[in-house]
């Protein structure tokens, strides 16, 4: 009796995203259509960069690893409605963390190391939220400025890093030192570039939904998002909840920055996030802000990622096409949203609102 | 007599749960009908069928011996009908005049034509009697005002046919008053106008006739003149309901919650309750009686912990409260009921076991090995469902399905199942149906003679009167008197109410 309720639900929430993707396809297929080549033709080369052969596949799993973790991570800020736009900041400072504890730790056996750069990214990741989330319980400072403000934080200290201090000894390019063989992670695969971060992200996946469904902790941090005023009256700490919720949210997304240094880079190149921050944002409301709606979501954008630069090659339509099927899907996303009127992200952004007005 | 307005076996199901079940419903022209039901009996559902908000699985509408569809409330209002909800819908930083602009047809793009409103809505309030400014800012109208910007709105765009949902739930007698002499007016100048209410001495005093809705049937229709209060709560409820009852006597324990020259402000930062000293005793209910905003909120907001002190002590069996959170209050044994229970009292959008767990979510056994024990919680919900009579196929439905006295069961049940040595009640019964009233008033008996100290805070007089062992009576935020139900004159309880007269304690 539960369960098919649950199922029911999930079916539910499913379909407004859903029909956004069928209805952002159909748009882009009018574009295809305008420079003059068959949308069948082009999607089809699309889902054949993306799903036509095991190594295709394994690129599409290698960038789901970055959306999903960081997409995970914003979905718990936005159940908490802190509206955090801090990913790309936090993968950064997560990637730079592992870098640092695979190169001057790099003496330490593997089993030791790996498991340490996990942990060295999910901290630094979890410090660049706990710092907005701080901001915005004490002083009620707007956490989508701090964050932004943050991105551009981690990028240039960085970017200050890798042309400094932690510069490659005796290199030419701003880069670090590649870090100890001992903190690589393993590849799945041979000869492609899928590493067992995409086991990490699984087991994120697990354990955030464990969290945020079966735990009072995920309860209360969903309770401050839906309603701030009867939370504290029912006596949950708000504050506390918005930090923690910040602070999981960049820990997330700081893992997601240590699979990208010590999974695939080995070494901190300024830039190495390529915008996963900012993907996942679209990645956690496509994914309707539930963990496993998330996994299809991360799924689904890493595979126009990579699908796009096939259809590229065979089509000549650009890359920016995929984009704006993107955006159009986020956007329908959004009206769905509106019009549904029940939505999560209705009542986040309506509490986020709400507590702009109080404070 | 004419028929303006036929309903036909209506029916709307919500899942499992039938709200309407082959409803019929006919309206003469010119009449005030009532319609009557217990919570959740389906009344609010066939007035938004009838509204345009929802639609019906089966059955027909006439108006005027035609069949018509009522797509949305546009199309409805187009056919004359206007509603005014339970809950207003109104945007509170506009002016009156800028709220009913919103969605009327035939505006100018690029230009807001306020004074041609503005007029319109002087000469309506002069027609009817319904006096507002239609330059005020919303959010300074008190709730009474707030229902007549929202009548004027309906009437603005032409209705024929008043709904008014549970229009008096909110009001204080004066302003009921004043309503039903606007209602008066409307019918004479040819208005119709359906009444939803729980209060059945207003219903014997203003309608025509009176349709009784019961688990989504229609009992049956009546002339008000043909019936009585009495008839009418047995059709509703299905058995025999005792409209007054005895107080339960209890022995006075320990004085429990003690006042002590209490000062807070409102929302606004404006002083709104100005050294009110009292205790409370356990075994007792003590009532404050006072017309709405009157300093009853913050007095309750003070005490929970939810507004903050200005000056004076609050304490619980001897200890301090001044300094704790409103968590730490409830640790210690202080039970609220919040009267703005949408707002803060419950999450809508959760369900109702959830609601019910929330409060102590982090304490065995609601968790289990660190998890949530969903078990228990749905064990838990069970339970209280059965023995608060809830309306709800089962734990798991949002609250915000549940009707609105329904919602209010969910919340006085929490409250009470904390078993709270001091409890804190704000419009308890506010928008309930007269068996579920009993229920909870019963609830409040029950406690009381378990020793727990009640303090009730009600605008509805009656309901003080009924319950309370001693009744305090709050003006402006100040303690006006003390009396004990019965042995003064209602006339001196008025004029207290009034501030016109202020009795030495
Ligand atoms: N949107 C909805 N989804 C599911 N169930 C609903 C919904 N709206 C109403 N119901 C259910 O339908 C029944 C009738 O509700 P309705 O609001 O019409 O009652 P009511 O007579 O107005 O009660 P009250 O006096 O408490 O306001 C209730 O059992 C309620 O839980
Ligand atoms: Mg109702």
């Amino acid at each position: 009796m539960e369960i098919p309720s649950e199922v029911r639900k999930l079916a539910i929430a499913a379909v407004p995203p859903i029909v956004a993707i069928v209805l952002a396809f159909l748009l882009g297929s009018i574009l295809i259509f305008a420079v003059g080549v068959s949308p069948i033709v082009a999607y089809r080369s699309m889902l054949d960069g993306a799903f036509g052969n095991i190594k295709s596949f394994t690129e599409v799993l290698v960038k789901m690893y970055p959306l999903l973790l960081a997409g995970l991570g914003i979905s718990i800020a936005f159940t908490a409605g802190a509206i955090s736009v801090g990913a790309e900041g936090q993968i950064l400072m997560g990637g730079l963390a592992t870098a640092f504890v695979g190169t001057y730790l790099g003496f330490l056996p593997a089993p030791l190391l790996i498991p340490i750069s996990i942990m060295a990214g999910f901290l630094a990741g979890a410090v660049w939220g706990i710092i907005p989330g701080y901001l915005f319980a004490k002083k009620g400072l707007s956490v989508v400025i701090n964050t932004i403000m943050l991105n551009y934080i981690a990028h240039y200290l960085v970017n200050f890093f890798i042309n400094g201090p932690f510069k490659e000894p005796g290199g030419y390019y701003p880069q670090s030192p590649r870090i100890s063989e001992n903190a690589y992670w393993p590849s799945i695969i041979p000869g492609t570039r899928l590493h067992i971060g995409i086991f990490v992200a699984l087991v994120a996946v697990i354990c955030v939904y464990i969290l945020m469904k079966h735990t009072p902790l995920g309860v209360k941090i969903s309770s401050v998002g839906v309603n701030q005023k009867a939370s504290r009256y029912m006596g949950i700490k708000v504050e506390k909840m918005i930090i923690i919720a910040l602070a999981f949210s960049g820990g997330l997304a700081g893992i997601a920055g240590a699979g990208e240094i010590a999974g695939i880079h080995h070494r901190v190149l300024s830039g190495f996030s390529s915008n996963y921050g900012w993907d996942a944002i679209a990645v956690a409301l496509l994914g309707k802000l539930h963990p496993f709606g998330i996994v299809l979501s991360a799924l689904f954008w890493a595979a126009l990622r990579v699908g796009a630069n096939n259809m590229q090659r065979v089509t000549q339509i650009p890359v920016s096409l995929v984009v704006t099927i993107q955006a159009l899907t986020i956007f329908f996303v959004l009206i769905s949203e509106m019009w549904q009127h029940k939505g999560k992200l209705a009542s986040v952004t309506h509490t986020f609102l709400k507590r702009k007005s109080i404070s | 007599m004419d028929t303006l307005l036929e309903m036909k076996n209506i029916k709307k199901y919500f899942g499992e749960v039938k709200a309407n079940d082959g409803i019929d419903l006919d309206i003469q022209r010119g009449e005030i009908h009532a319609i009557l039901g217990e919570n959740g009996a389906g009344k609010t559902t066939l007035m938004n069928i009838l509204y345009g908000l929802y639609h019906p699985d089966q059955g027909e509408i006439l108006i005027k011996g035609e069949e018509v569809q009522i797509s949305n409330p546009k199309v409805a209002l187009h056919l004359g009908i206007g509603m005014v909800h339970q809950h207003f819908m109104l945007v509170p930083p506009f002016t009156v005049a800028e709220n009913i602009s919103i969605g009327l047809e035939g505006q100018k793009l690029y230009k807001l034509d306020l004074v041609d409103i503005e007029d319109r809505v002087r000469e309506l309030s002069q027609k009817y009697g319904l006096e507002v400014d239609p330059k005020a800012k919303v959010s300074q109208l008190s709730v009474g005002v707030q229902q007549r910007v929202e009548i004027i709105k309906v009437l603005y765009r032409g209705a024929e046919i008043l709904v008014l949902d549970e229009p008096t739930a909110v009001l204080t007698p004066q302003e009921v008053k004043e309503l039903f002499i606007v209602l008066k007016n409307f019918v004479v100048d040819g208005g119709t106008v359906i009444f939803i209410s729980h209060k059945l001495k207003e219903i014997m005093e203003i309608t025509d006739r009176v349709t009784v809705l019961r688990n989504g049937t229609k009992i049956s229709t009546v002339h008000t003149k043909d019936t009585s209060e009495k008839e009418l709560a047995r059709m509703m409820v299905g058995k025999e309901v005792l409209l007054k009852y005895e107080k339960v006597e209890t022995k006075k324990f320990e004085k429990v919650l003690s006042l002590k020259d209490v000062y807070c402000k409102n929302v606004k930062g404006l002083s709104a309750v100005n050294g009110v000293s009292f205790d409370v005793y356990g075994g007792e209910i003590l009532g404050i009686a006072g017309v709405d905003g009157n300093g009853q909120k913050e007095l309750a907001d003070v005490i929970s912990g939810i507004n903050e002190i200005d000056s004076g002590e609050i304490s619980l069996n001897g200890q301090n409260l001044n300094e704790l959170s409103p968590y730490e209050r409830i640790c210690i044994g202080l039970g609220y009921v919040p009267d703005d229970r949408r707002g803060v009292g419950l999450l809508t959008p959760f369900s109702i076991s959830m609601n019910l767990a929330i409060k102590h979510i982090s304490q065995q056994p609601y968790k289990k090995y660190g998890l949530l024990n969903h078990a228990y919680i749905e064990q838990n919900a069970k339970e209280i469902i059965a023995e608060y009579q809830v309306k709800t196929p089962s734990g798991q439905v949002p609250v915000s399905n549940l009707s609105g006295g329904n919602q209010q069961k969910v919340l006085l049940a929490r409250e009470i199942s904390c078993q709270p040595q001091a409890l804190v009640i704000s419009q308890p019964t506010r928008g309930l149906d007269i068996g579920a009233m009993e229920f909870i008033h019963k609830t409040l008996f029950r406690k009381k003679s378990d020793g727990t100290a009640i303090l009730l805070i009600s605008s509805d007089l009656d309901e003080i009167l009924e319950v309370s062992d001693r009744v305090l009576v709050i003006y402006e935020g100040t303690i006006m008197g003390e009396f004990i139900p019965g042995l003064i004159p209602i006339e001196e309880i008025g004029l207290m109410m009034a501030g016109v007269v202020k009795k030495e304690r």
